[in-house]
């Protein structure tokens, strides 16, 4: 494999998000304690300065390195960007999180950092194995993140999802080895170049049945149904701010990496696979809208409407056009807004040892706290995509982008779905503003400046992307101009 | 002038940040006058606007001004902004016209209230949302607009938290209006897809070319708009939400819920009359569905007692005449009787909200009588409003119902107009029930309670709509009555009634032909249609015009002369048709029992389902099959089971299941 010292620009981001990882350890092992947030200045500063490094690749000719394994364009600079508002964001609600448990190490934010470095290799790979590679990466660091309090919820939801997490992932080593066994490389280019040289696919079925296996990783990732069994548990056992992590950054960055590998190498398969995603998109739509129409808990019901996200984002898979693309990007940013946003709210309503995040717990919250019920009402609202919220324009775009290639009924059910999404969503809304207080609800919260600078950025984020979206579209339609 | 009309709904919004962020900090005085001079300053633009557009050639009254570009990235161009013609003019003069009335009578209405700046922010905002809706220049636009007046009425229905009632009824409104957007959404959805754009001219001029005559997908466009409207107009079947939203404060029940709001429906239809002419099934159905709606509400008010459920049945009751109006493709008529409705409706809500005020919170009638001796203010305007919806001449709602009635008639929807016809005369019925049981015979008052007169704040506006629904339909006389119809006129370039002609002969044609399956009432009617365009056209009148005239006046006489026998002069009879028609009486008591019907059918069906699906898979399959498995493992002293719910393996079979699914599903392509 030649590799040249010039490659090493492309992966200058990279570097630095593990440079800021290594030195959070060593602060960290110099000068542990608590009561002090230099690992969350420390970490914010390093993604920033990525954040800095990233800018430059927007707008730049895609460039490949590493012998065509790593790919720096828009695309992965978009996605680069996601997981720093991923990284910032989450940093900022587990402040107050880790504060009030007074469980504050550097760990949990170098754990964070690697992470991230796993996403943005993602969206980054043009070559299944170093795909796999990061998705390794992303998830190990999570497990350990999920099982970070060492509580009994906590350390029984980071084994279950390292369990199903290595049985999906094996699922998706074995589709790479079967696409490398028809194609003879994995490669994305190579995979192309492969497959053009065939008729039609059925003549492989090898080649197809790699390819559904892949698929059923990426599925897992994404939580679709019905891979989506363990999403409930491991989001409610792990510590909230983790939650808010898993929900957001692995599911934008499995998307990332699911839209580029799908469109730019299995674009010959589209026929089967947009039918079997067709079928995957509205069971996950509609299990995850219904399932979460059935819980008291606040904390499940967002886990199984990140479920029902999934499921919206998966018409975009079925599209699979550059237009849907955009509107896939669009989602996952103004989903990450939303999703952190209202995690973050709910931790800021729990309390030292007790989350409090059944419906009964918020009654009330919204006269005795009126800023943080506000901030709340946003989030529900561009979760159920109300205009003139982000969640709106990414449901516009995508059931847009599904209407404009023929999938007229697919878009017919994700408008259904959201429309009964609203149930729930609202049903926050009527605890926290019609019902009588309990005692102690809304009392007794954690908060920091910095939890509340992320509820604020959350907020101004949601209304700003829905009131005037198009800068944001313009850049997602670049970076998804080439597929 | 017209390059200023953003500022129409954009100086509400102003007074509403303003009340909104400075809130208590503010005197009532202030607050009042930043909320009331804000949407009286849109009204003085809406009538700049409105003469602006006078000095225009017809065919040029309109002007758009593009805000800003919302989304533009090469193969998506979206901008945002807002278009003044004769049909936005006439809305807007109404929005922010009886609005303003409504503002001044809240102040006096609210005064008591803690959240008087909290009340008076959620006013101005939805005026401001409600005017989006109207000088929308695009099917985006009127949705943000459209969803913007569903969230203010939401909050204004709430408007008193902590009361579960209200908490309830402002959720019942939100979802079912979610359902009727679904609709709205599929069928932007699906002109976009046909038009590539969502601006309401250039829809409109493409529609001949793009758009096939009645076929499929122009149909499907009309209906699922319809479906959008049926939701925020409250008719059949999405009407449930209107009579409970009157928990809200009353100025909120007359502006949102009587004047502007629920006439959004009827607005966007005609906004897009075009397509609808192209669309006969579809015209047929939202006649029908009016016509439905206005005599099956019409019959429910007749029972209740509650004030202001009387007055909310009578409005779902009245947009049905709006919507059989559309759907025989009398546009401007239907227009004609959404104005005349605003004034009159405005006026009752206000009158009733005056007597609620004055008794104390008392709603129920049959603890008022001759209020007329305490409310000699209230009870004038209330009556004149009562005569005005009765459909008595020369009182605005005589002329627009009547030439509802009519254009049915003449275009050959024999069976709308009967149920129009029918539903008139117990409208005249309800209604004077209403003011024989509010404001005349013995009182029935409890003793603590002193009914007094409003202040003048709230007196004042209501003589203002009284005189509005006695004058309000002049500029629609009709010619058969001498009359220029000058509303006709002014509407004309927007709502060409030549083109809805056209469209209806051609019906006719394709019926002929046997090519399309609309209803007989829609076969006969257009050939009438036809016939009376000719009449129209050569200026002389059909005598049937007068007669239906007469009687649709004498009928609603009738009407007046039962309830004054019942409820005046024997009051003692209405408790005894009661008891011997307790079926009935019960039926219409309790509403047909449909919210019993929809609670039973569809919430608790939907919950079922939800809680089935999750538990099917998720608690059934999934952790049932652990149960199985869950002593083995026990057995083995597997570490797993240290977990009380160790359904990992299950979890692994879901995962495994769908693998082998997706591979199925692959191959098998």
């Amino acid at each position: 494999m030649d590799f040249q010292i010039s490659d090493l620009s492309l992966l200058a981001p990279h570097m630095v998000v593990t440079g800021t990882a290594l030195l959070v350890l060593l602060v960290e092992a110099f000068r542990p304690g608590k009561g002090r947030s230099d690992a969350t200045y420390l970490s914010i500063l390093g993604l920033l300065v990525a954040a800095g490094l990233t800018l430059k690749q927007f707008g730049a000719p895609a460039s490949t390195g590493f012998a065509g394994m790593l790919i720096a364009d828009g695309y992965a600079a978009f996605f680069n960007m996601v997981a720093y508002v991923v990284g910032i964001l989450t940093l900022l609600v587990s402040d107050s999180y880790f504060r009030s448990e007074e469980y504050e190490h550097g760990e949990f934010h170098a754990l964070m950092l690697m992470s991230l470095v796993g996403m943005m290799l993602m969206s980054g790979s043009n070559h299944l194995m170093l795909m796999f590679l990061a998705l390794e990466t992303m998830s190990i660091s999570i497990y350990a993140m999920a099982g970070y309090m060492r509580t009994k919820e906590g350390t029984e939801s980071s084994f279950k999802y390292f369990l199903l997490g290595g049985a999906s992932s094996a699922f998706m080593l074995y589709g790479i080895a079967l696409l490398y066994a028809s194609c003879g490389t994995t490669s994305l280019t190579g995979m192309v170049e492969y497959f053009s040289t065939l008729p039609s696919l059925s003549d492989s079925p090898m080649a197809l049945a790699g390819i559904a296996l892949v698929a059923a990783g990426f599925c897992f990732k994404i939580a679709a149904f019905p891979f989506h069994v363990w999403t409930p548990d491991v989001y409610q056992g792990a510590p909230t701010s983790v939650t808010a992590f898993m929900a957001t950054g692995v599911k934008a960055a499995a998307f990332a990496a699911f839209f580029r590998i799908f469109v730019v190498a299995f674009p010959i398969a589209s026929g089967a696979w947009t039918s079997a995603f067709w079928v995957l998109a509205v069971a996950t739509m509609t299990m995850g809208n219904f399932a979460a129409l059935a819980q008291r808990d606040v904390k499940r019901m967002l886990a199984y409407s990140s479920i029902a996200h999934a499921g919206y984002l998966l018409i975009g898979m079925v599209t699979a056009t550059s237009e849907a693309g955009t509107g896939m990007l669009f989602y996952l940013i103004s989903y990450v807004f939303m999703n952190i946003g209202a995690f973050g709210i709910v931790i800021m309503l729990g309390k030292k040892g007790e989350d409090r995040t059944t419906l009964e717990d918020y009654a009330g919250v919204g006269f005795k706290k009126p800023l943080l019920g506000a901030a709340l009402t946003i989030f529900m609202f561009s979760m159920a995509g109300i205009p003139p919220t982000a969640g709106f324009i990414g449901k516009f775009l995508i059931f847009k982008a599904a209407v404009h290639e023929g999938y007229i009924w697919l878009a017919v059910l994700g408008v259904l779905n959201s429309a009964a999404s609203v149930y729930y969503y609202l049903r926050v809304l009527v605890y926290m503003y019609f019902r009588e207080s309990e005692s102690e609800s809304g009392d007794v919260i954690r908060t920091s400046p910095l939890s509340i600078l992320a509820a604020a950025i959350s907020v101004i984020a949601i209304l700003v992307l829905g009131i005037a979206p198009g800068y944001l579209v313009q850049i997602a339609e670049a970076a998804t101009a080439a597929f | 002038m017209l390059e200023y009309i953003w500022l129409i709904p954009f100086l509400p919004m102003v007074g509403a940040i303003i009340n909104g962020l400075l809130n208590r900090r503010l005197s009532h005085a202030v607050v009042n006058t930043i909320a009331c001079g804000s949407i009286f300053l849109s009204f003085l633009l809406s009538v700049g606007a409105f003469f602006a557009l006078t000095r225009l050639e017809p065919a040029a009254r309109f002007h758009e001004v593009n805000l800003f570009t919302w989304i533009a990235a090469g193969s998506t161009e979206i901008t945002l902004g807002y278009l003044m013609d004769p049909l936005s003019a006439v809305m807007c003069l109404v929005v922010t016209g009886v609005g303003f009335l409504i503002h001044v009578y809240s102040v006096g209405y609210m005064h008591h209230d803690d959240g008087y700046a909290r009340f008076f922010t959620y006013l101005n905002l939805f005026c401001f949302a409600m005017l989006t809706l109207v000088l929308g220049n695009s099917f985006l636009v009127l949705f943000v607009g459209w969803e913007g007046v569903g969230l203010c009425s939401y909050l204004l229905i709430g408007f008193w938290f902590s009361d579960m009632e209200k908490a309830t009824a402002g959720m019942k409104a939100f979802v079912v209006n979610r359902i009727g957007d679904f609709g709205f959404l599929i069928a932007m959805f699906l002109i976009f897809q046909n038009f590539g754009t969502l601006n309401f001219r250039e829809v409109m001029n493409a529609a001949p070319e793009v758009l096939i005559y009645g076929g499929f997908t122009v149909t499907a466009i009309c209906v699922l708009l319809f479906v959008g409207a049926t939701g925020k107009s409250a008719q059949i079947p999405l009407y449930v939400w209107l009579p409970d939203a009157m928990a809200g404060p009353t100025p909120v029940s007359a502006l949102i819920h009587a004047a502007t709001m629920v006439t959004a429906g009827v607005y966007m239809i005609g906004r897009c009359n075009i397509i609808f002419s192209m669309a006969p099934t579809a015209m047929a159905t939202v006649a029908t569905v009016g016509a439905l709606t206005a005599l099956f509400a019409g019959t429910i008010a007749v029972t209740q007692n509650d004030i202001k459920k009387v007055l909310a049945y009578s409005t779902v009751s009245q947009l049905g005449y709006m919507f059989i109006s559309m759907g025989v493709g009398a546009y401007v008529a239907g227009i004609f009787h959404l104005m005349t409705h605003a004034f009159f409706k405005a006026c009752l809500f206000l009158g009733s909200g005056s007597v609620i005020h004055g008794m104390h919170e008392e709603q129920d009638m049959r603890y008022m009588g001759n209020l007329r001796k305490y409310m000699p203010h209230t009870f004038i305007t209330f009556l004149v409003a009562t005569i005005a919806i009765s459909g008595l001449p020369p009182l605005a709602g005589f002329f627009s119902k009547d030439e509802i009635l009519w254009m049915a008639w003449s275009n050959g929807f024999k069976f709308q107009w009967a149920l129009g016809f029918i539903a008139a005369g117990i409208t005249a019925f309800y209604m004077f029930r209403l003011v024989f049981m509010t404001f005349y015979g013995k009182e029935r008052i409890n003793p603590e309670v002193h009914p007094h007169e409003s202040p003048a704040t709230m007196t004042v506006p209501l003589y203002i709509l009284a005189g509005l629904s006695i004058v309000g339909g002049f500029v629609g006389i009709p010619a058969a009555l001498g009359g220029l119809n000058h509303f006709h006129h002014w509407l004309a370039p927007v709502l060409d009634a030549s083109s809805a002609h056209e469209a209806v002969k051609h019906a006719a044609m394709m019926v002929g032909d046997g090519g399309l399956a609309v209803t007989s009432a829609l076969a006969s009617g257009a050939e009438h249609a036809a016939a009376a365009g000719h009449a129209a056209a050569a200026g002389h009148h059909d005598l049937t015009e007068y007669v239906l005239m007469a009687a649709s006046v004498g009928y609603a006489i009738f009407g007046i002369a039962v309830a004054f026998f019942l409820y005046n002069r024997r009051p003692e009879i209405p408790a005894k048709v009661a008891d011997s028609a307790k079926g009935l009486y019960n039926l219409l008591y309790n509403k047909y029992y449909v919210d019993e019907i929809y609670g039973a059918v569809f919430v608790q069906g939907c919950v079922n389902l939800a809680v089935y699906l999750w538990k099917f898979w998720d608690v059934v399959v999934v952790d049932g099959f652990v149960n199985g498995l869950a002593k083995v493992v026990a057995m083995a002293g597997s570490v797993l089971a240290r977990f009380q719910s160790g359904n990992v393996q299950a979890y692994a079979v879901s995962i495994m299941v769908g693998a082998v699914a997706l591979i199925f599903l692959v191959a098998a392509f």
